[in-house]
């Protein structure tokens, strides 16, 4: 189980009066993609802040690396663990340079500058999503979708065992959109564990494995194609569809 | 990649500490009587003494060493807040900081006998104004920033219109409202520097900005939002409370001596940003020493402006900042757009 990245069991929270996770089990290993998806609501954004230690379960164990999260501080968080949330606004003109060499500040003392290593990592993260003339581009002048690049590439400079990210490719078009799924599988393949909540089922084909959240628990887990099936869409989604077996894995056509 | 190298950080804090020291020279060198340059630095240097001496060592130095002091306190107090509230148009004055300093500031000096409080007690009253205002303001916009940006102000028009209300209440009660001290509190004004009052204010804005400055990382991490912060390592909760402190510390020493001098915190860390980027380890110690050139230029300009008469240096800066403050809305508007 120590080998696990990420572990959680029994995880209970309940945020006000409403139980959003109730005993709910995911275990990640170093190396896997797993796809997460689940209804509006379904306690998917929540799942990700709790591996990210934003928010402390309120039962259950939530481990890193075998240690309880809650036991590590924000810092040694930041050089494990990277969160790519839903587009967050920026109010200053910060460079996109800048915003990604930000990603290396766990790594730095408190008064450190960036040493030519952190500028590397920030450029190979920058070059990975194909963002080299972006570098110097203030970010309140890129779009929707470049900044969506930027966040993860900033996530990618944080050199982190675990990434966690929340729908990265809402924004994208069909080239960033297969640039960035390539690319979260190549990390898997680096040994990293990647987390992914995704709407986007087609984005399957790029993961290890795929989980359904219905109801604050692990509805279903497993390969895409034991995952993804009529009657686990409709009793997850409440959907009537098809699947189809491609060569590229299952393909959901919605009745 | 553009970014910021202690060379370049060096070289940038160089040439403000340059503009500083000139700015100095001149606010010392002209008023009344004006003094040459050479003349000033003969005094300063130890070879003249007599008339001179006595205006540029009594008179002409706190005040130009209070001003910097002011100056550079609202500037970085101001960049904090923006970086704080993610909103570029949050100024001490302008959200009601200043206002919450000033009056605390005025309830000891009018209600404080009674408790046997004396003008000593200013200065922690008005940094207790200056916290409480801040806590309030937080209070209403709820975890950082949900409140809009333009929502943010408006509570601050309100509170400096409450704050104001409540300064003239408690002077008239005191029977102070025919003196113009109040009226030299509320538009901001340089003209007590009284050498030992400077000198403790200097310190409290050392000491506020020595809390300040290594900060710069956590500023640039908290202006992309708490969970932003937290997520690049840094404790948030610790850290806005260290400098939420630290900017109350600014805001009061600042108010306890000048009263409302307004849009310093606005103007200062703008234009810089302009020039430098938004990189907080550069924009801070920059702000703190633009700012203090800016207000002594400003105070050296309201001193002389008139001829004889003195203007009070918050109608100065009040008078560019307004119309400057609502083009930085137009444009922040236009950019949220």
């Amino acid at each position: 189980m120590s080998g696990s990245t990420l572990s959680l069991s029994n995880v209970r929270v309940a945020l006000g009066a409403i139980s959003v996770l109730a005993g709910l089990d995911l275990t990640l290993e170093p190396g896997e993609l797993l796809l997460l998806a689940g209804r509006n609501g379904a306690g998917k954004t929540t799942l990700l802040r709790i591996a990210a230690g934003l928010l402390p379960p309120d039962s259950g164990q939530a481990l890193l690396a075998g240690r309880p999260i809650a036991g590590f501080t924000r810092r040694q968080l930041g050089r494990r663990v990277a969160f790519v949330p839903q587009e967050t606004g920026v109010p200053f003109p910060f460079t996109a340079g800048q915003l990604v060499l930000l990603g290396r500040t766990p790594h730095l003392g408190l008064l450190a500058f960036e040493s030519k290593a952190d500028v590397a990592a920030a450029e190979a993260a920058l070059a990975r999503l194909g963002l080299e003339a972006l570098v110097d581009r203030s970010v309140l002048e890129l779009s929707g979708g470049e900044r969506q690049l930027v966040q993860l590439a900033r996530a990618l400079a944080q050199e982190t065992e675990l990434l966690l990210l929340d729908e990265p490719t809402a924004h994208l078009d069909l080239a960033h959109r297969a640039l960035v799924l390539r690319c979260l599988r190549e990390l898997a393949r680096e040994g990293r564990a990647v987390l992914v909540v995704s709407h986007d089922l087609a984005a399957a084909s790029y993961a290890n494995r795929v989980a359904f959240l219905a109801a604050g628990r692990i509805a279903a887990v497993g390969t895409p194609a034991q995952v993804i099936r009529p009657e686990l869409l409709r009793s997850t989604f409440g959907v009537e569809a098809e699947v189809l077996a491609t060569p590229g894995g299952p393909v959901v056509w919605l009745r | 990649m553009r970014r910021l190298t202690p060379l370049r950080l060096a070289a940038t804090l160089g040439a403000l500490a340059l503009l500083l020291a000139l700015t100095l020279a001149l606010g010392v060198a002209v008023g009344p009587s004006g003094l040459a340059l050479c003349e000033v630095w003969d005094v300063l240097a130890g070879r003249s003494g007599g008339a001179a001496a006595d205006i540029v060592l009594s008179v002409r130095l706190p005040r130009v060493g209070l001003a910097a002091a002011v100056g550079a306190a609202l500037a970085v107090a101001g960049v904090v807040f923006q970086a704080l509230l993610r909103n570029p148009l949050a100024d001490p004055y302008v959200l009601g900081v200043s206002g919450g300093a000033a009056l605390g500031g005025i309830a000891v000096l009018t209600l404080g006998g009674a408790a046997g409080l004396g003008y000593a007690a200013v200065p922690p009253a008005a940094f207790a104004g200056a916290l409480g205002a801040l806590l309030l303001l937080l209070a209403v916009a709820g975890p950082a920033g949900r409140l809009s940006p333009t929502s943010l102000l408006l509570v601050g028009v309100v509170f400096n219109a409450f704050a104001s209300a409540a300064i003239v209440f408690l002077a008239s009660l005191a029977g102070l409202a025919e003196g113009a001290q109040v009226f030299l509190w509320l538009i901001g004004s340089l003209a007590d520097a009284r050498p030992a009052l400077v000198a403790s204010v200097a310190g409290c804005v050392a000491a506020g900005l020595l809390a300040v400055v290594p900060f710069g990382r956590a500023l640039d991490l908290l202006a992309l939002g708490e969970e932003s912060a937290s997520l690049l390592g840094i404790d948030t909760k610790r850290v806005r409370l260290w400098l939420l402190l630290a900017s109350s510390l600014l805001v009061g020493a600042a108010v306890s001596v000048a009263g409302l001098v307004g849009f310093v915190g606005l103007v200062v860390p703008h234009a810089l940003r302009l020039l430098l980027g938004p990189d907080h380890r550069l924009l801070v110690p920059a702000s703190a020493l633009a700012g203090a050139a800016f207000l002594v230029g400003c105070d050296t300009l309201a001193r002389t402006l008139l001829g004889g008469r003195e203007l009070p240096v918050g109608a100065l800066t009040a008078l560019a900042g307004g119309p400057f403050f609502l083009l930085l809305l137009r444009r922040t508007q236009a950019l949220r757009r």
